[in-house]
C-alpha cells in the first residue's frame, strides 16, 4: 500500500472506532430500543468478556484441546483461585501467569 | 481545549480521579501485556515502524488494529480492512448504548472525547462504580482517572513493543498474562445465579462459534448471554437484582 492509502485507511479505521465507541450518545435523540433489550444488555458485558477468554484457554488454532497437558488450564485455575481467594486483581494476573511459565518451561506443556 | 486546561487541576485532584485510577491500575499489567504484545505485532507486520507508531497512537483500538494487520499487510482493498474493524467494534455499539446515560447531556466536543477514549476497561470500571444509569459530578473525575491510566499504560506498552520486536522472547507468556487479567475483569461480574450461568452460556457459545469469520463468535456469545439472561431474569422476577455488570 502507498502512504497515501494507508493514510486514508488509518483515518477511516479512527472514524469507525468512534462512531462504533458513540454509537448511541454521538447523537443527542433517542434511539428506539425496546424495554427488554436494554435490560438484558446487563450480561453484555460479562458475555464480551468471556467470549475473548473462553477460546484462549481452551482451543489451539480453532479446534478444542483434546489433552490435559496443556500449561494454559492450570494457569486459569491458578489464576480463578487466587481471585476468589484474595479478590486481587494484580495477584491473579501474576499468579496465572507464573503457574503457566513454570508449566511451560519445566515440562514443556 | 482550554477550558479543560484551565479545569484540569481540579479533574485531577478529585478523589474520584484518584480512584478511577487506582481501580484501572489492578489490571495495568494485563492492559500492559497486551499492550506489548499488539505492538510487536504491528512492527512485524509490512507496515514499518513508522506506521506502527502512528497507527497505536491515533486509533486506539487493539483489536482493531490487530485485526486489520494482516489485511493491510496483504493489500486487500479499503473497504475489507474497514468492513474487518468495523465488526471487530460491534461490541462497542452495544456498550454505548449503557454510555449513553451517562454522557449524553455533554456538549458534543466532549462526546467525541469520550468515544475515543471509552475502551473495554473503561467501561468496565466506570459501570461496576456507577451501577445507576444516572448522571453525576463524579463520574467526569473518575472517567478521567481511568482514562489516562489505560490509555497511558496501553500507549508506552505498545511502544515498547514496536521499539523491542525482535528481542522479545516467549511472547506467548505475555498474551496468557492479558488472558488473565481479563478472567479476573469477569469474575468481578459474576455475582449471582443468572449472570454465572449467562457466563457459562456465553462461553459455551464463544467457543463452539469460533470458527466464524471477523471474531463474530464475540457476537453470537453476547446474543446467547443476553437471551438466557432476560429468560432467567423473567422466570424468576424475585431473584433479579442490580448486578455491577
Amino acid at each position: 500500500m502507498s502512504a497515501l492509502e494507508l493514510l486514508i485507511a488509518i483515518a477511516g479505521m479512527v472514524a469507525i472506532t468512534l462512531l462504533t465507541r458513540g454509537f448511541f450518545f454521538l447523537q443527542r435523540s433517542q434511539l428506539p430500543v425496546p424495554a427488554w433489550l436494554t435490560e438484558g444488555l446487563r450480561y453484555a458485558p460479562l458475555a464480551a468478556m468471556v467470549a475473548v477468554v473462553a477460546p484462549e484457554v481452551v482451543m489451539t488454532q480453532g479446534q478444542v484441546i483434546t489433552t490435559w497437558k496443556d500449561a494454559r488450564l492450570y494457569g486459569a485455575a491458578a489464576a480463578t483461585a487466587w481471585y476468589f481467594w484474595r479478590r486481587d486483581m494484580f495477584g491473579t494476573i501474576v499468579a496465572g501467569t507464573a503457574v503457566l511459565l513454570a508449566l511451560r518451561l519445566t515440562l514443556g506443556w | 481545549m482550554s477550558e479543560f486546561v484551565a479545569a484540569a487541576p481540579a479533574l485531577w485532584r478529585h478523589p474520584e480521579f484518584r480512584r478511577g485510577a487506582r481501580e484501572m491500575a489492578g489490571v495495568a499489567l494485563g492492559i500492559s501485556a497486551w499492550g506489548v504484545v499488539a505492538g510487536v505485532a504491528m512492527a512485524n507486520s509490512s507496515l514499518g515502524t513508522a506506521w506502527a507508531v502512528v497507527m497505536s497512537l491515533v486509533v486506539f483500538s487493539g483489536t482493531g488494529q490487530i485485526a486489520s494487520l494482516p489485511l493491510l499487510s496483504s493489500g486487500a482493498p479499503l473497504w475489507v480492512v474497514w468492513a474487518t474493524v468495523l465488526c471487530v467494534n460491534l461490541r462497542f455499539v452495544i456498550f454505548s448504548l449503557q454510555w449513553r446515560p451517562y454522557w449524553v447531556h455533554l456538549p458534543l466536543r466532549w462526546r467525541l472525547t469520550v468515544a475515543y477514549f471509552c475502551a473495554d476497561l473503561n467501561y468496565f470500571t466506570f459501570v461496576r462504580r456507577f451501577p445507576d444509569p444516572r448522571p453525576s459530578p463524579e463520574q467526569w473525575p473518575y472517567f478521567w482517572g481511568g482514562m489516562v491510566v489505560n490509555w497511558g499504560s496501553w500507549q508506552v506498552s505498545s511502544l515498547l513493543g514496536i521499539a523491542l520486536a525482535h528481542q522479545l522472547p516467549m511472547q506467548w507468556g505475555l498474551s496468557f498474562a492479558g488472558t488473565t487479567a481479563l478472567l479476573a475483569l469477569t469474575y468481578t461480574m459474576v455475582t449471582d445465579r443468572a449472570t454465572w450461568v449467562a457466563a457459562a452460556v456465553a462461553a459455551c457459545a464463544a467457543v463452539a462459534a469460533y470458527a466464524l469469520p471477523l471474531r463474530m463468535n464475540i457476537l453470537v456469545a453476547i446474543a446467547a448471554a443476553v437471551a438466557i439472561g432476560v429468560l432467567l431474569d423473567h422466570l424468576n422476577p424475585k431473584a433479579t437484582r442490580k448486578v455491577a455488570a
